[in-house]
C-alpha cells in the first residue's frame, strides 16, 4: 500500500484517490472556431512523461482536486498541492 | 537456418545436443539499412520478418535496448484471441488468430499455439443479454462463437464457483472456441529465428536515444552503439511509445501504466479453457506445466515502473477466489508486472506518426500478444509501400481528429 497526501486530509491510503489527467491542459476557448486538430490535441494527446510528471488527482473521499508531483517510474510521491491559490 | 524437425531432435539427442548451434547472429550494425525497425518485442520482430517474406526487403535491422522479448512480449498471459465486437476489429484480430494457426509452420519454429477455447463468463440475466449480442456480433463478423448456458459453462469448466451463494453466480457465457494461449517466448525467438535466416540483423543491447530528421525526413536513428541510417523506420516500442514520439517530435494520444500477471505453483490439470471473469475483470489459463497463468486489469496510476500495485493484485487475486474457490490456497510462484501502451479507446495505433519516414505499431496495451502476427504483417506493409493495407486503415493515428474511434472498451467489455 502507498500513502497519498491529500492538501486537505493529510496522508491516506492510494486506494482513496483517482487519477484525473496530466496538470496544465487548457481548454480551448469553445466561443471561437477550433479546428478538429486543437480540439483532438485537447481531448487525447498525453505527455505520458517517465521521470517527474506534474497531474491532477481527485481525493474521492473530500472530492476535492488537487495537484501531485511523482516519479512515473519509482513511483515515489513528491509533493502535493491544492489547486487553489488561496488554499480556501 | 538449419531447419528443426522431428529427424533433427533424434540426432541431436542422441549425440548430445552438441550440433544445435545458434538461433541466430548477433551482428554488429551497419552504417545504413534500407529498413530501421526500433523495439525487438513481438511486433518488431515480426515487422522485420514480414519485411523480408512479404516484401523482399532483406537489409533490415531490429534494434532492441534490452534483450529479444524482455518487454510485454515475455511478460504476458499469453492468451490469443479474436473476439471482439467491431467489425474492424474483428478484421485485424482474426487475421492474426489467422496467422497464428499457421505460424508454428511457417516459422518452423514450435509456438504452441492451444486453441483451447476463450470463455467469458455472464454473472446475470442482463448479462446474458449482453453476451448473446457479442456472439452475435462475432459471428457478424465472421467469428466462431457460441452461447453457453449454465449446465454447458458446468461440463466445460467444473472448478468455477456454482455454489449457491457465489458472489458472481455464473449464468453462461459466450466461447470463442478457435481461442487459446501460446507460448510467449517462442513467438519472439521464432521471428527472430526466421527473420534472421533471411539475412535482417538483429542487434540486442542497443538503445535508440534520438532521430536524425533531413529536411522533415525522418533518416535514421542515434543509438548507444552509434548513428544508423534507414531509408523507412517503423517503431514497436509498446509502452515506450511516448518516449519516442518526444524524441520524433510527434503526439501520441497514449497513457503507460503498469499491467500484472501471477503465476502459481504446478498444479494437476484443473481447466482446459481459457476463462474471463468480467466481474472482476479476473481471467485465468493453466500452462503446459500446471501453473495457473492469472492476469487482470490494469494498475490505477500511469506508470513506466515495472512492477505491481497492491490494491490491483487484491482485487486480480480475490477475483481468482471467488470464481474458483477450490483454488483459493493456491501459492504463487511469481508475479510480475509489464508497461502496457493504452489508448482512448483501446485500439492500437498502426500508421504514419506524422514524421515522414517514420510508421508506428502501437497502443495494443493490454492486448498485443494476440496481435503480434498482424501488427508485424500490416506494419511491414506501410513500410514498404507507404500506404496502409485496407485491413490496417481504421486504426490510422487520424482517427483521433476525425472522430472514427474503434472503441471497444465501451463496446466488448473488454479490460483492455
Ligand atoms: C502482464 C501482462 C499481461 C498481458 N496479457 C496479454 C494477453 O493475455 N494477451 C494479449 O494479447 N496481450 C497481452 N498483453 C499485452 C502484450 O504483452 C503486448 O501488447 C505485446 O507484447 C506488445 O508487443 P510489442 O512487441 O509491441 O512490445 P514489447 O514486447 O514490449 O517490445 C517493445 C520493445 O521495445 C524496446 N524498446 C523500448 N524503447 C526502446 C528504445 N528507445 N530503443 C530500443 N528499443 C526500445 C523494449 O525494450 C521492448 O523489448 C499483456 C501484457 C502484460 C504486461
Ligand atoms: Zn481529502
Amino acid at each position: 500500500m502507498q500513502v497519498f497526501t491529500c492538501p486537505f486530509c493529510g496522508p491516506r491510503n492510494e486506494t482513496e484517490f483517482h487519477f484525473v489527467a496530466e496538470a496544465g491542459k487548457v481548454r480551448p476557448d469553445t466561443t471561437q472556431p477550433i479546428s478538429d486538430a486543437e480540439w483532438a490535441t485537447y481531448l487525447h494527446t498525453q505527455r505520458n512523461e517517465k521521470g517527474p510528471v506534474r497531474e491532477v488527482w481527485m481525493h474521492t473521499t473530500c472530492a476535492e482536486l488537487f495537484v501531485m508531483q511523482r516519479d512515473s517510474v519509482t513511483m515515489a510521491v513528491l509533493g502535493t498541492q491544492a489547486l487553489r491559490k488561496d488554499g480556501s | 537456418m538449419s531447419k528443426y524437425s522431428m529427424f533433427r531432435l533424434l540426432r541431436e539427442g542422441l549425440t548430445g545436443n552438441r550440433g544445435w548451434g545458434q538461433a541466430w547472429r548477433s551482428p554488429t550494425p551497419k552504417a545504413a539499412y534500407d529498413a530501421i525497425v526500433v523495439g525487438g518485442g513481438g511486433h518488431g520482430l515480426a515487422t522485420a520478418y514480414y519485411l523480408a517474406k512479404n516484401h523482399g526487403i532483406t537489409n533490415v535491422a531490429v534494434i532492441e535496448k534490452g534483450w529479444l522479448g524482455g518487454g510485454n512480449t515475455g511478460r504476458n498471459t499469453t492468451v490469443i484471441r479474436s473476439n471482439y465486437f467491431y467489425p474492424e476489429s474483428a478484421a485485424l484480430y482474426d487475421f492474426s488468430v489467422r496467422l497464428y494457426e499457421g505460424l508454428s509452420q511457417d516459422l518452423n519454429y514450435n509456438v504452441m499455439f492451444s486453441q483451447r477455447g476463450m470463455l467469458m463468463l455472464a454473472h446475470s440475466e442482463p448479462e446474458m443479454e449482453m453476451a448473446a449480442r457479442q456472439c452475435n456480433a462475432m459471428r457478424l463478423n465472421g467469428l466462431d462463437a457460441e452461447l453457453l448456458d449454465r449446465d454447458q459453462v458446468r461440463r466445460l469448466a467444473p472448478v468455477l464457483n456454482f455454489r449457491d451463494d457465489a458472489r458472481y453466480p455464473v449464468h453462461g457465457g459466450v466461447i470463442q472456441p478457435r481461442g487459446g494461449t501460446g507460448r510467449h517466448d517462442a513467438v519472439a525467438w521464432g521471428y527472430a529465428r526466421a527473420a534472421d535466416a533471411l539475412g535482417i540483423d538483429i542487434i540486442q543491447n542497443c538503445e535508440v536515444l534520438d532521430f536524425i530528421t533531413e529536411a522533415g525526413r525522418c533518416v535514421g536513428v542515434t543509438t548507444s552503439l552509434g548513428d544508423i541510417r534507414g531509408g523507412v523506420l517503423g517503431a514497436a516500442v509498446a509502452g515506450h511509445s511516448s518516449v519516442l514520439a518526444q524524441l520524433g517530435g510527434y503526439d501520441l494520444p497514449i497513457t503507460s501504466y503498469a499491467l500484472q500477471a501471477f503465476v502459481s505453483e504446478p498444479l494437476k490439470p484443473v481447466l482446459d479453457t481459457v476463462v474471463l471473469s468480467p466481474a472482476t475483470g479476473t481471467y485465468v489459463s493453466q500452462s503446459d506445466k500446471g501453473g495457473l497463468v492469472i492476469g487482470g486489469g490494469l494498475d490505477r496510476v500511469p506508470s513506466y515502473g515495472q512492477n505491481g500495485n497492491m490494491p490491483v493484485q487484491e482485487t486480480v487475486l480475490g477475483g481468482l477466489a471467488e470464481m474458483m474457490p477450490a483454488l483459493a490456497k493456491v501459492k504463487l510462484l511469481r508475479h510480475w508486472g509489464g508497461i502496457v501502451d493504452v489508448t482512448p479507446d483501446s485500439s492500437p495505433i498502426i500508421g504514419p506518426s506524422g514524421v515522414e519516414g517514420l510508421y508506428l505499431n502501437c497502443g495494443w496495451g493490454t492486448g498485443g500478444f494476440k496481435a503480434i502476427p498482424a501488427g508485424g504483417y500490416f506494419l511491414a506493409h506501410l513500410m514498404a509501400n507507404g500506404a496502409h493495407h485496407e485491413i490496417s486503415r481504421p486504426f490510422d493515428l487520424t482517427r483521433f481528429e476525425t472522430g472514427m474511434l474503434v472503441d471497444e472498451s465501451a463496446a466488448s467489455g473488454i479490460p483492455h
